[in-house]
């Protein structure tokens, strides 16, 4: 079985982003970008897969311009087989990557999916499901645990009041959580492996998909910042203000 | 216009996430009609008539919608559409939610906006994006508007006089997935996203025990709800549905007390439009400081106690 792990590159997670003075967008100059930390968790998932014989090929798979070679290079040294890059320089909301990706399925076949829950930049939670919308495939989102059981998967969600624990025929669709494994660092040699594997860059509009954002994105704005409080100096005060100030207790 | 709102339920309860999203639907103007798809869910069917501002229940019956799969239930709500006429599909931004809403909007062909916390009009809306840290406007002019949204932004509608309620039929089913096991934590505890007060616990605990024992009697005095950082459910002190965050639980109680947790960004993305913000911790310089109303540097073990004796 193959499996076909999508990856975004998306702003590190430790930097907190600023608006621009235009309010047109996020200034991305010179900030620190990284693979989206769900999807490196979905690229660990899939090489513990063929580690144990599981799955047959990782194949890594990002939709965005050239500099997202790089993203991908960083899952191919994590221990992914290949690597396609579908480029386009356009801005690509989650309908249109499922639809990307979808083409992509379509050549590759492959058995299963796991992508990332959320990308931590649009926050969208969208495209997994959107894929396997279009797949005609199950899904099982929020994964924690994924075991593979013959010609299906039972994966166990983070759902709001706790756990479930899914069957789903395959191919499906998996969306990776937190707790799902804990990735490894690609190590020196693997990075300059990494160099050596095949990566196809395959251009958006060779796969006849519409691609055109349907969203339209205005004004950008941070939030109102909340106002700059007190200390306290002990409990005896801090109860004191929560009952006469704050009025909450 | 129609808009339809697809209840969240264990066929017994609706889930509040729910009475938030018909608040929502209502802003969009025109009717609303609840979607309760569900086996045995008669009960349901009945709270839901009576939340205010729903024009009509729609219920559907069937074994294999018991376990609300998003494969069945996103097929039924796209023929609904189909057959209805619905402009708007909206449902509150739960894990429930997120799973099921963008596999509706994919089969529609339109695009889904995702946790909306304002709408100006039907096709305008405003949404946080990098973990909260922006909030961006966002237009639509797809004929079906998909949307979820976050339910600490509207408020929860209330009983009203009772709607009708008609039958629908039921889809097929796909057969893609089973539920095999369903492991629900019950509380006599308020609910995470509905509790007045919350007290949430991080990595300062050092161990499930201690969550335990310093935060519990806090939590019974206060009548609050629990919650945690990611770093304190990964190392397994809580169950994963305590995690408050970005990529957790969205909470905006009157009053948050954050004890021995450092105030990451994606920690704050789940909490920092409560009311009055408490941290507790030891060290001066964390940045849960930042977006304290009142802050109390001291060594949890010691201060929470304190806290709790005096209440
Ligand atoms: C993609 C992604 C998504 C994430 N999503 C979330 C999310 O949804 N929610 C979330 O919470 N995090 C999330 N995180 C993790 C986040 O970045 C932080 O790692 C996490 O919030 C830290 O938890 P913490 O504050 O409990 O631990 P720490 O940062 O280790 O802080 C512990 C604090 O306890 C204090 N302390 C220790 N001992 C005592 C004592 N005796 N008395 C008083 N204070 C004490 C310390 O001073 C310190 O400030 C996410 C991270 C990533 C990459
Ligand atoms: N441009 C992209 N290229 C490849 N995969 C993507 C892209 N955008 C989103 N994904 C995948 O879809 C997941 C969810 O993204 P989103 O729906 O945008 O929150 C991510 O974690 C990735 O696995």
């Amino acid at each position: 079985m193959k499996v076909l792990v999508p990856v975004k590159r998306v702003v590190d997670y430790n930097v907190k982003v600023r608006v621009r003075s235009d309010n047109s967008g996020v200034d991305l100059n010179g900030v620190k970008m990284a693979i989206n930390p769900f999807d490196e968790i979905a690229v660990e998932e899939a090489v513990r897969l063929r580690e144990s014989q599981q799955a047959a090929e990782v194949i890594v798979v990002s939709c965005g311009g050239p500099a997202s070679q790089e993203t991908l290079r960083t899952a191919l040294a994590m221990g992914a087989d290949r690597a396609i890059l579908v480029e386009s320089d356009a801005e690509l909301q989650p309908l249109a990557v499922a639809k990307l990706l979808k083409a992509v399925v379509d050549r590759e076949q492959p058995g299963l999916v796991i992508c990332g829950k959320q990308a931590i930049d649009d926050d969208a939670n969208q495209t997994g499901q959107m894929l396997a919308a279009l797949m005609g495939a199950g899904q099982a989102t929020f994964a924690s645990k994924l075991v593979v059981e013959g010609s299906s998967i039972h994966v166990t969600r983070e759902v709001d009041g706790g756990l479930e624990t899914l069957a789903v025929g395959l191919p499906a669709v998996v969306t990776a959580d937190l707790r799902l494994n804990e990735p490894r660092y690609a190590t020196l040699p693997n990075i300059m492996k990494a160099k050596k594997k095949p990566l196809e860059v395959l251009p958006a509009a060779s796969l006849g998909v519409d691609v055109a954002p349907r969203l339209r994105h205005g004004r950008h704005e941070e939030p109102a910042p909340r106002k700059g409080g007190v200390k306290v100096a002990d409990v005896a005060e801090l109860l004191s203000k929560l009952k006469n100030e704050a009025k909450v207790i | 216009m129609k808009t339809l709102v697809i209840a969240e339920h264990d066929n017994s309860t609706l889930a509040g996430a729910t009475r938030h999203a018909v608040t929502a639907a209502a802003q969009l103007g025109g009717e609303v009609d609840l979607l309760v798809a569900g086996n045995d869910c008669g009960a349901v069917v009945a709270e839901a008539a009576r939340v205010a501002g729903v024009s009509r229940v729609i219920q559907v019956e069937a074994a294999f919608y018991r376990d609300q799969l998003a494969e069945n239930l996103a097929a039924l709500v796209v023929s609904l559409v189909q057959l209805k006429l619905y402009e708007n599909v909206l449902v509150g931004s739960s894990a429930w939610g997120r799973n099921v809403a963008p596999r509706i909007a994919a089969l529609l062909d339109v695009a889904q906006v995702s946790d909306v916390v304002k709408i100006s009009r039907r096709g305008c809306y405003q949404r946080p994006i990098y973990a909260g840290n922006v909030l961006v406007g966002v237009e639509s002019d797809d004929p079906v508007q998909v949307l979820t949204v976050r339910t600490t932004a509207f408020d929860a509608a209330g009983e009203g006089s009772p709607a009708p309620i008609e039958s629908a039929a039921a889809g097929a089913d796909l057969g893609l997935s089973q539920l095999l096991r369903r492991e629900i934590s019950r509380s006599e505890r308020p609910e995470l996203g509905a509790a007045k007060i919350v007290v949430s616990g991080g990595r300062g605990l050092g161990n499930g025990d201690n969550y335990q024992q310093v935060l519990t009697p806090l939590a019974d005095k206060l009548g609050a709800a629990l919650g945690a950082s990611r770093a304190a459910v990964d190392a397994g002190y809580v169950p994963n549905d305590y995690q408050v965050g970005q990529t957790g639980k969205i909470v905006a109680p009157g009053l948050y007390v954050a004890v021995g947790i450092s105030g990451a960004i994606q920690h704050l993305a789940g909490m920092k439009d409560s009311g009055v913000i408490v941290a507790i911790n030891k060290d001066p310089d964390a940045p849960i400081f930042q977006v304290a109303d009142y802050g109390l540097v001291a060594d949890l073990f010691e201060a929470v106690p304190a806290l709790t004796g005096s209440l």
